[in-house]
């Protein structure tokens, strides 16, 4: 074989094996497309010291005290830095089925009706591998915590996206109960492939915390169709003055069919601690067993435990003020309070949040000049954020990072800010966020 | 109403450790040499570490970056840098989970489909088969296989071996990831260069990711060398290194744990990582920095906790297989890991009928006779085997000897009973 001819075999031949390698480094299907996440994007963003970050839901405030100091305490105890129970340690699950006995009208078995997660993330990614299947179809309420789409995705299973509407009064100020689902429209996206409804109240990042009646039309049709619930609640005690957070589990006919989430994070403004919990009927709870024995195994240990004892503190307290779950809420309405007076003086049109960290605010009013922008063809809102963050050192997170590809237009003159900061209750007559600053 | 499980939920049958594991919980006054934890206190520097961690910032307490707390994944970049001549970036080559057992799920998830092999050896931590089948993959087993030994010699994890020719005829054009896990765990075994670059040499060959749980690397014995396989030339590229927190500094209460590996493949996990628990609890993170800020400063002298411990361990090791030895029980010396197994083929000979299920191997009979009437709690060693091979591995209990003096001596006041009971 003459000298160039091998040449031609040999990098042809090499370049073939180079391909078959690149193939084989390749990821797992279940993954594809899911590699994107508004978090790392925007979270780079704001990193720079210089910028107020008001996007991720992260408080800046101290956890009580109390809570603390248990995890002091623990700290020294030394049997706690094994492993523990894997479905969570013993006086946790206690703690967690005795505060919430008092909500559900039958006793909650430790053991078998509750399950300890690495965060209500955890619990989310549990439930769904646990009880969804491929070619099982998910209905998911839009806008939503941007993870339920990746997840259900990641399991072989098709979202089915239903929106809120807004159906604003007029005179009265915007707030998040004006944004409800269309009855029809929901019961539309029901049928014999549906598994699962995805309910988040109080809702992230509207702020929505769903009435009786509705969670009713909800519960309803999974009746109907015989479909699971899996509701996101990590904001229950993040509800402000009139109204009532209702959990869904506790209606006729949906206990056995549905798995409540909770967040120790979001519950005692400890979101470094990532636990989270799933209650639920012992049939739906084994099989999140089984996912977690062959996922991480077991949580932290020491965690668990100063969680478990903050519990107790405030389970012995429920009716008193000074309850974290009582005092907390009344804190941040105050927060809520000065946000929304904050983002109506520089023209944006915030839409007034029943409960949970987050307030969006319409943005298009202000009719920004992003010419530096215009040939990007992202969201109006992710455009607007940048251009916050680049010019006015304020980041905020696009609302249509919580919509679907079709459902984006709809909501992206809406940016989410959170207010469980501290700065908050500065004067805002002060440097930091000042009205100067948007004329 | 029926609401079936997922069929990954169906295919994943109970897990054979938490059976036994539950079973020592329920009878009293046991001396539970069972599942792997230390009963002994973390050093001093872990536990100050994570004392500080607690009650610090205070902004510990929230969410810190998801594939890591900085100070931890520098750390780790550096210290495993050196330790595997490589060039490692904490932001690209190194992800923090929620422990080793987090690590291997992540890892799994992120580059095993439906229908790809997966080479497993076996005895195997018995997480690596389900794991396998939840992502869709098919196990493909290849056992270590004891040579005979001399009359009177004890066996040796040294002498359990893979055969070249066999381990060859595994690897296949749908050979996706090769587990490998050294030292090893029920045996102790601690895979050799030549073993190690047998199997680099077969991964490179057949283009295969090897998937590496080292976290016992430190506990190696009687002198001899763990081998990291991601350090071997080519092996880089193609390897995800695993290492535990709990098993490093005698802390697995914690949950930490982490892979390193080339972008390519640690872009993968990461995508998994983002979309299933995003991000590990910040203060354990913060305090495993800290413990390996400190050994860093002390690394390779007598004060360095990696040094001390596998000293402390191995009389620990030697205490126990001295004991086991007194009562008729053959323990295969292990060269590293947190554990031994043990032969009880004399016992199977005197007393075959032990109580049980039909098709019970014979050694989950026997952990559950010795439960209840021994009082010593072991793992039977043929769950970690397939369950075509089970039957031929049925004659080996697995005993942890991380364990306190008060522990050994109570194990061994058990043991004399035994024997005792066994004079006639």
């Amino acid at each position: 074989m003459p000298r160039s001819t091998a040449k031609l075999v040999f990098f042809y031949l090499s370049f073939w094996a180079f391909l078959k390698m690149s193939l084989k480094f390749k990821n797992a299907k279940r993954i594809e497309g899911l590699d994107s996440n508004v978090w790392i994007e925007f979270t780079k963003l704001a990193a720079d010291p210089s910028v107020v970050n008001l996007g991720q839901g992260l408080p800046d405030i101290s956890p009580p005290v109390y809570v603390k100091e248990e995890l002091s305490k623990i700290a020294a105890i030394d049997n706690l830095n094994q492993y523990t129970r894997g479905f969570g340690h013993p006086s946790l699950v206690k703690a967690l089925s005795c505060l919430y006995e008092k909500f559900y009208q039958n006793q909650i078995n430790p053991n078998e009706e509750i399950l300890v997660t690495v965060g209500a993330y955890g619990s989310l990614f549990n439930a769904i591998q646990g009880l969804i299947d491929e070619g099982d179809e998910v209905i998911v309420i839009v806008p939503f915590y941007d993870c339920y789409e990746p997840m259900v995705r990641m399991a072989g299973a098709t979202p089915v996206f239903v929106p809120l509407r807004c159906k604003p009064v007029d005179g009265k100020k915007c707030s998040s109960s004006d944004w409800t689902l269309d009855p029809q429209e929901l019961a539309s996206k029901f049928n014999s492939k549906t598994k699962a409804i995805i309910l988040n109240t109080p809702h992230n990042p509207l702020g929505k915390v769903y009435t009786k009646e509705e969670l009713q039309v909800i519960a309803d049709l999974c009746i109907k169709y015989d479909t699971l619930c899996i509701s996101d609640e990590v904001y229950e005690w993040l509800v402000y003055t009139g109204n009532k957070h209702f959990k869904i589990a506790t209606f006729p006919g949906m206990w056995e069919r549905t798995i409540t989430i909770g967040s120790a994070g979001k519950t005692f403004s400890v979101t470094g601690w990532k636990l989270g919990w799933s209650i639920g009927p012992k049939h739906l709870i084994k099989h999140l067993q089984t996912v977690q024995q062959n996922t991480v195994y077991t949580c932290a240990t020491p965690l668990q435990e100063a969680l478990a004892q903050a519990l107790w503190i405030d389970i012995k307290r429920m009716d008193d003020p000074e309850c974290y779950f009582n005092s907390l809420p009344k804190e941040l309405e105050v927060k809520r309070d000065r946000m929304v007076h904050l983002l109506e003086s520089v023209g944006l049109k915030p839409i007034v949040p029943d409960g949970g960290y987050f307030i969006i605010a319409d943005v298009s009013l202000l009719d920004v000049d992003l010419f530096d922008m215009k040939d990007s063809n992202e969201p109006y809102d992710y455009k607007f954020v940048k251009w916050m963050i680049k010019n006015k050192k304020l980041s905020a997170i696009p609302v249509s990072a919580f919509c679907n590809a079709e459902t984006k237009l709809q909501f992206e003159k809406f940016v989410r800010f959170c207010f469980i900061k501290e700065l908050v209750d500065k004067d805002f007559k002060a440097d930091i966020i000042n009205v100067k600053i948007w004329s | 109403m029926d609401h079936p499980p997922s069929d990954f939920a169906s295919q994943l049958c109970f897990s054979h450790s938490v059976e036994f594991v539950k079973l020592a919980s329920e009878e009293a006054d046991i001396v539970n040499l069972g599942q792997g934890f230390p009963d002994f206190s973390p050093p001093e520097f872990a536990v100050e570490a994570f004392q500080h961690a607690v009650s610090g910032d205070f902004m510990l307490n929230q969410y810190t970056k998801a594939f890591g707390y900085p100070p931890l994944t520098k750390i780790l970049a550096s210290f495993f840098g050196k330790l595997l001549g490589q060039e490692i970036d904490p932001l690209k080559n190194v992800l923090v989970t929620v422990g080793a057992y987090g690590a291997l799920f992540t890892a799994f998830q992120a580059l095993v489909d439906e229908g790809d092999e997966v080479i497993i050896i076996e005895p195997f931590f018995d997480c690596y088969e389900p794991m396998t089948l939840m992502a869709g993959g098919r196990p493909v087993f290849v056992p270590l296989k004891p040579s005979p030994t001399q009359k009177g010699e004890p066996d040796s994890s040294s002498n359990w071996q893979l055969d070249p020719t066999e381990l060859a005829s595994k690897f296949t054009s749908r050979t996706k990831a090769f587990i490998l896990n050294t030292p090893n765990n029920p045996l102790g075994k601690v895979f050799s260069r030549e073993e190690l670059e047998l199997v680099a040499s077969l991964c490179q060959q057949h283009d295969v990711v090897c998937i590496t749980d080292e976290v016992y690397q430190w506990l190696v014995f009687d002198g001899f060398q763990h081998i990291s396989i991601a350090s071997l030339p080519g092996m880089w590229e193609r390897t995800l290194t695993i290492g535990s927190a709990g098993k490093t500094f005698s802390v697995t209460g914690w949950k930490v744990g982490w892979v390193l590996g080339p972008d390519r493949l640690m872009k993968h996990l990461r995508t998994v990582h983002q979309n299933s628990i995003y991000h590990c609890p910040t203060q354990g993170q913060a305090a495993v920095a800290q413990s390996f800020e400190r050994e860093q400063l002390h690394f390779g002298q007598p004060s360095s906790y990696f040094v001390q411990l596998p000293q402390y361990i191995q009389r620990c090791r030697d205490h126990m297989i001295q004991s086991l030895q007194s009562v008729g029980l053959r323990p295969v010396i292990p060269q590293g890991s947190y554990f031994l197994i043990t032969d009880i083929s004399d016992f199977k000979n005197k007393m075959p009928d032990l109580p049980g299920a039909a098709d019970e191997p014979y050694d989950k009979r026997f952990v559950k006779w010795m439960i209840k009437n021994k009082g010593l709690v072991a793992i039977p060693v043929s769950i970690f085997f397939s369950v075509p091979h089970q039957k031929f591995f049925d004659h080996y209990i697995r005993f942890c000897f991380v364990k306190d003096e008060s522990t050994l001596r109570a194990m061994d006041q058990k043991l004399q009973k035994w024997k005792a009971e066994l004079t006639p």
